[in-house]
């Protein structure tokens, strides 16, 4: 037996399976960020104070530029979910709130991709 | 729509401003800040993708004045956020909902974001350069 009112059914409304996806990814890569940020933060107080040869060769060690990868990814990922959230609040037009939405994944997504290009060339040199 | 002569809820700026809520708007207000601020570290892996030349004129301008002014706010940001998302993980757990506790977590959030963020300064201050 359904519980959802027919009205609800036929205008697509009601649970999509999916209701706690947005909040536990928001956890997840909240919690592999407070490693990943701690440890950038700390490597940064010396690498990025240091010259240009100390920060190239740090990020070019192989686990430098696989947190860094990972750090970038969890960052952007992070900040998408959470900025969908503030649209979600705070605008209350709907076409609004869906194009903020699209427009801010569209440019974590390209951010992302970026900075995890340039971290690639740097730690291969080319 | 609805009927508009229902009571309404006292509105926002007659409450005392409480610990509480000003850590949590903070807390949005700080991922925000940080979302925009992600900026910071695109350009800041571009200048050394861009090479030794690039790369000083990027810490000539983290190490200016108008550089250290969004610097240190935005290390603040990061670990008060950092720092604040702990204590929601653990509301998260259901632990930390009695009413002494989220003003005892709060403060000590707040005393460690400022704490992390005086640390982490010192460590570049001190280091200058000096990985070797």
């Amino acid at each position: 037996m359904s519980m959802r009112a027919p009205l609800a059914r036929v205008r697509g409304l009601g649970s999509a399976k999916a209701g706690a996806h947005h909040w536990w990814a928001q956890r997840l890569s909240a919690i592999a960020l407070v490693p990943l940020l701690l440890w950038f933060v700390a490597s940064l107080t010396s690498v990025a104070t240091a010259d240009y040869a100390t920060a190239v060769s740090w990020i070019s060690s192989p686990w430098n530029s696989a947190l860094l990868v990972l750090m970038i990814g969890a960052i952007f990922y992070h900040a998408q979910l959470g900025m969908q959230v503030v649209f979600e609040d705070y605008i209350s037009s709907h076409c609004l709130q869906v194009t903020a939405i699209i427009l801010v994944r569209f440019l974590a997504l390209l951010l992302a991709v970026v900075s995890i290009i340039t971290v690639l060339r740097i730690a291969w040199g080319s | 729509m609805g009927n508009t002569d229902r009571p309404l809820s006292p509105h926002l700026q007659v409450y005392k401003p409480q610990l509480t809520a000003t850590l949590s708007i903070l807390h949005r207000a700080s991922g925000v800040f940080l979302a925009i601020g992600t900026i910071l570290l695109v350009y800041w892996l571009m200048a050394l993708a861009g090479g030794a030349e690039s790369y000083a004129q990027a810490q000539g301008f983290f190490g200016s004045i108008v550089g250290r002014v969004i610097l240190f706010p935005w290390v603040f940001a990061l670990f008060y956020h950092l720092c604040n998302g702990i204590r929601h993980l653990f509301w998260d757990m259901g632990v930390g909902f009695e009413i002494e506790t989220v003003y005892a977590s709060g403060k000590l959030v707040v005393v460690a974001a400022v704490a992390l963020t005086l640390i982490a300064f010192g460590m570049a201050y001190a280091m200058q350069g000096g990985m070797a």
